[in-house]
């Protein structure tokens, strides 16, 4: 049996609630990517339940208010919230067409997000110095899991960028190029409002 | 260099996995002899090995799900026939060991490897037939999530013959799964095989969900969806927000155990509530992943042989959402003794009862859609009835269960065990059953066999009672779960009927064997031409051929009711030949089988401490990805004329005028 078609559908009818066809390309992969985005935060809610739990387990070891020094949180967030901005400024011109100013912007979130883990990692290595390793108490290796799990994003994020900026460099601002330059921003956003998560919860309320 | 892994690990002193491993392989030989021989490897690779086509994925799901029930049954049969032996002084044939490690396998293949690829692939399968598309959101990324899946299914194999399984049951509490209990490789197979599976099962989610919202034919408004894509849409989302909550616990539990962290060990202020918590915030909506669909399979095959339209779809929509938000709300009722206050247990208690009305609601719209239909008892539908007859109650004895001081008697009784079973495979697996059934003739163009088909369904719905009816009384009278030992003779009788039904279950399984054999054989007398088998098809999968083309419609339907198919029928819209366009079709593409195979040696490495090969293959993975993303000729165009031509010849038309 053929396909049933007929012209008289009244398709203007149902545009506005879903019945306007399938969604292009660019649509298809923003989405798809936000959904994504929802399940990477639906992990890290299930770390972050965990270090609520075991925050006051330091098991005699030492604590949030010993071993947080907020300068450094502080710079780090800002390193992370002005990459972003970065980030959306080169979104905008790889959306204009402009390659170079969106290499620079590339270049500069680059920077900021290195600059952002450069610290996060030092932090890391004067807490083991100090015998503060994950592996001394259920709150450390909450602690490293949770905020290590967020710097093992942006790492694979700066990957990422890298990556595209490659892919720019070769090929251009082709549109495929400009699809996946769209999920990098999505997911170098997310990175944020996950961070945003990690210092309320476990650097602004552990120092205290 | 071979980090702990050495001949030790070949269990040469038990003969039982010795003979199992000499069979499996045996036949492994003999399946790639015929292949090599026939010469048919560059057709598999080509049309099914590095296929996209959400149909032949959909396929390679459901083959692999038949397999694994088969280790998953052999397991179940072992545990029934170590119960029925040893009891009283006999030890049986199981030593504890063994019998821990069968448990545990038969729980992690029946859930991860037996459930979700029946469920994956049959949504896989038909979702997209039924909502007018060509494929689903991200062809490339589905095969990667097969493969994934597959891989897992070989690493779980391979742990019968290289090393041993987990001894933890299929959930792995901590502090027993922690190293300093679970020293061996046990544990970390199943932690690696399921981390790798889970991934791919998000995945899947997310294709299932994109594809859904945003890839309808023209016309098709969400309450014009078949309800079967309301159901994955649902199970979806649970797969999407459920998973990673999974994969964050064994990613906590896997440091402990390779990094010396303390999440849930008993020292430094581990806490082994905390997996048990986030493992049911898993767990819990994993059930209804498992089931939402099913119920999806059940409204369809219902409405089909009752040749009505579904009683009250908003309804089924509305219980299904509902279904999908409360699933998050109860996963405290796995562990009521766990202490907590009353007030708590009593919460849980009461959501547990809540979430019962959605489901109630569907059951009598199942009911309504029956009453008065011209109804045909066909093998799918039989699967239909007996799983509102078995299901109802195993429901019931779950809404027992979720009050809080029944369940401090009944907890890892027994009777639980019944209870699960009795929602699983009265859900899920006769929901996935009667979904083959209903499906098959679309996948291959003829229908199965009627007379096998009946007596499977028999062999299934008896041998299930006969099996888990007595697991029900043995748990009130006492019996806790997962004993290699029974110590009260008096549970004898009860445990040889229970027995004699798993064996009832495998001549259902045999039935099923041999009606697939029978069909084939005589494919020829009941071939499908017309694309609609069953003559009160309603939606758009059947509006197409059997076996659909790969590109599914040659152009796209468009939908101006619920029940698409049938409203075209009911108005005698045959159409004139349509006009054909140029359309894109996914390439090819061997990413999905790469990637599985890396990921299979990274996962072995990791398990036997060979950070070489696991670094290695973790870096193949990123190479792999990145060539991926450098590419950009995925598709390919198939030109008007060309679709002209080929429809033309599928149709059986003449030469265009």
């Amino acid at each position: 049996m053929t396909i049933a078609t007929t012209d008289r559908v009244p398709i203007e009818l149902v545009r506005g609630r879903g019945g306007g066809g399938p969604a292009s390309t660019r649509t298809v992969v923003a989405y798809g990517f936000w959904i994504f985005i929802i399940s990477d935060i639906a992990m890290f809610s299930a770390l972050f339940a965990a270090y609520a739990v075991l925050s006051g387990r330091t098991a005699g070891g030492l604590t949030g208010r010993e071993l947080i020094d907020l300068r450094h949180v502080f710079i780090e967030t800002v390193c992370l919230l002005v990459s972003s901005y970065t980030c959306g400024l080169g979104a905008l011109s790889a959306e204009r067409g402009q390659r170079e100013r969106y290499l620079v912007f590339a270049a500069f979130t680059f920077v900021l997000g290195a600059a952002f883990l450069f610290v996060e990692i030092s932090d890391f290595v004067g807490m083991v110095r100090v015998g503060a390793g994950p592996w001394r108490s259920a709150y450390l290796s909450a602690f490293f899991t949770l905020v290590g799990m967020h710097g093992a994003h942006v790492t694979g994020g700066l990957l990422w960028l890298a990556y595209m900026v490659a892919q720019v460099i070769a090929k251009g601002l082709r549109p495929h190029v400009l699809r996946r330059l769209l999920c990098f921003s999505l997911f170098w956003h997310a990175l944020d409002i996950v961070w945003v998560g990690v210092f309320t919860l476990v650097y602004l309320k552990g120092a205290r | 260099m071979l980090g702990r892994l050495s001949w030790a690990a070949i269990p040469l002193y038990q003969p039982l996995p010795l003979y199992a491993m000499g069979v499996v392989g045996i036949i492994i030989l003999a399946v790639l002899g015929v292949i090599t021989r026939k010469g048919w490897w560059p057709y598999l690779w080509r049309e099914w090995l590095t296929s996209v086509d959400h149909k032949r994925i959909g396929v390679m799901y459901l083959i692999l799900a038949l397999v694994m029930l088969l280790r998953g049954y052999s397991d179940a049969i072992m545990m029934r026939s170590q119960q029925a032996i040893a009891i009283g002084g006999a030890q049986g044939y199981l030593p504890p060991d063994h019998y821990d490690q069968i448990f545990s396998s038969h729980g992690t293949i029946m859930i991860f490897l037996v459930a979700m690829p029946f469920v994956v692939g049959l949504m896989n399968f038909v979702v997209p037939l039924q909502l007018g598309s060509r494929d689903v959101a991200f062809p490339v990324l589905n095969s990667v999530s097969f493969w994934l899946t597959a891989s897992a299914a070989l690493l779980i194999n391979v742990s019968l013959v290289i090393g041993s399984f987990a001894r933890t049951g299929w959930m792995g509490y901590p502090p027993l799964s922690e190293l300093a209990f679970s020293p061996d490789e046990g544990v970390d197979y199943y932690l690696w095989l399921l981390q790798i599976s889970g991934i791919g099962t998000l995945f899947a989610g997310i294709n299932m969900v994109t594809t859904i919202i945003k890839l309808r034919a023209p016309g098709m408004t969400y309450f014009r969806m078949p309800i079967f894509c309301w159901s994955a849409l649902t199970s979806s989302i649970l797969i999407v927000v459920a998973f990673p909550i999974l994969t964050a616990t064994f990613v906590m539990l896997l440091l402990d155990r390779y990094v010396g962290m303390h999440f849930f060990t008993n020292d430094a202020g581990g806490n082994m509530m905390v997996y048990v918590n986030l493992f049911w915030a898993w767990g819990h909506p994993e059930v209804y992943i498992l089931i939402l669909p099913a119920f999806g399979v059940f409204s369809e095959v219902i409405a089909t042989f009752s040749g009505k339209a579904l009683f009250s779809y908003r309804s089924m929509v509305f219980a299904l959402l509902a279904i999908c938000v409360l699933s998050f709300m109860v996963w405290l009722h796995h562990f009521f003794t766990m202490g907590a206050s009353a007030d708590v247990n009593a919460f849980f208690g009461i959501m547990s009862m809540i979430i019962g009305v959605p489901t109630g609601v569907k059951v009598f719209n199942w009911l309504f859609t029956l009453y008065e239909g011209r109804v045909v008892f066909r093998t799918p539908l039989l699967f239909s009835i007996g799983f509102m007859v078995t299901f109802v109650i195993g429901g019931l004895t779950g809404v027992l269960l979720a009050v809080p001081p029944v369940d401090y008697v009944l907890h890892n009784s027994v009777f639980l065990v019944a209870h699960f079973h009795n929602v699983i495979i009265g859900g899920v697996i006769f929901g996935a059953l009667a979904g083959y059934n209903y499906w098959f003739p679309k996948a291959f163009g003829f229908t199965l066999d009627e007379r096998w088909g009946k007596a499977s369904f028999g062999c299934w719905f008896v041998g299930f009672w006969l099996a888990f009816g007595p697991l029900y009384v043995l748990g009130l009278m006492g019996m806790t779960r997962r004993l290699q030992n029974i110590a009260d003779p008096s549970w004898r009788p009860l445990l040889w009927v229970a027995e004699l039904g798993a064996i009832i279950i495998f001549l259902g399984i045999v039935c099923q064997a041999v009606q697939l054999y029978v069909s084939i054989r005589t494919r020829e007398s009941h071939r499908d031409l017309t694309g609609d088998p069953w003559r009160t098809g309603r939606t758009l999968e059947w509006a197409t051929s059997s076996p659909p083309p790969p590109y599914n419609f040659a152009v796209l339907p468009r939908v101006e009711t619920i029940d698409a198919f049938w409203e075209m029928k009911r108005r005698g819209l045959t159409a004139a030949e349509p006009v054909y366009e140029t359309i894109q079709m996914p390439r090819n593409s061997p990413i999905g089988f790469v990637i599985a195979f890396f990921a299979v040696a990274t996962g072995f490495a990791l398990i036997w401490y060979i950070w070489w090969i696991a670094i290695l293959g973790l870096l193949a993975i990123l190479v792999t990805v990145m060539v991926f993303g450098w590419s950009e000729n995925r598709e390919r165009e198939i030109p008007a004329n060309e679709m002209a031509r080929m429809e033309r010849a599928r149709l059986g038309l003449g030469r265009p005028a």
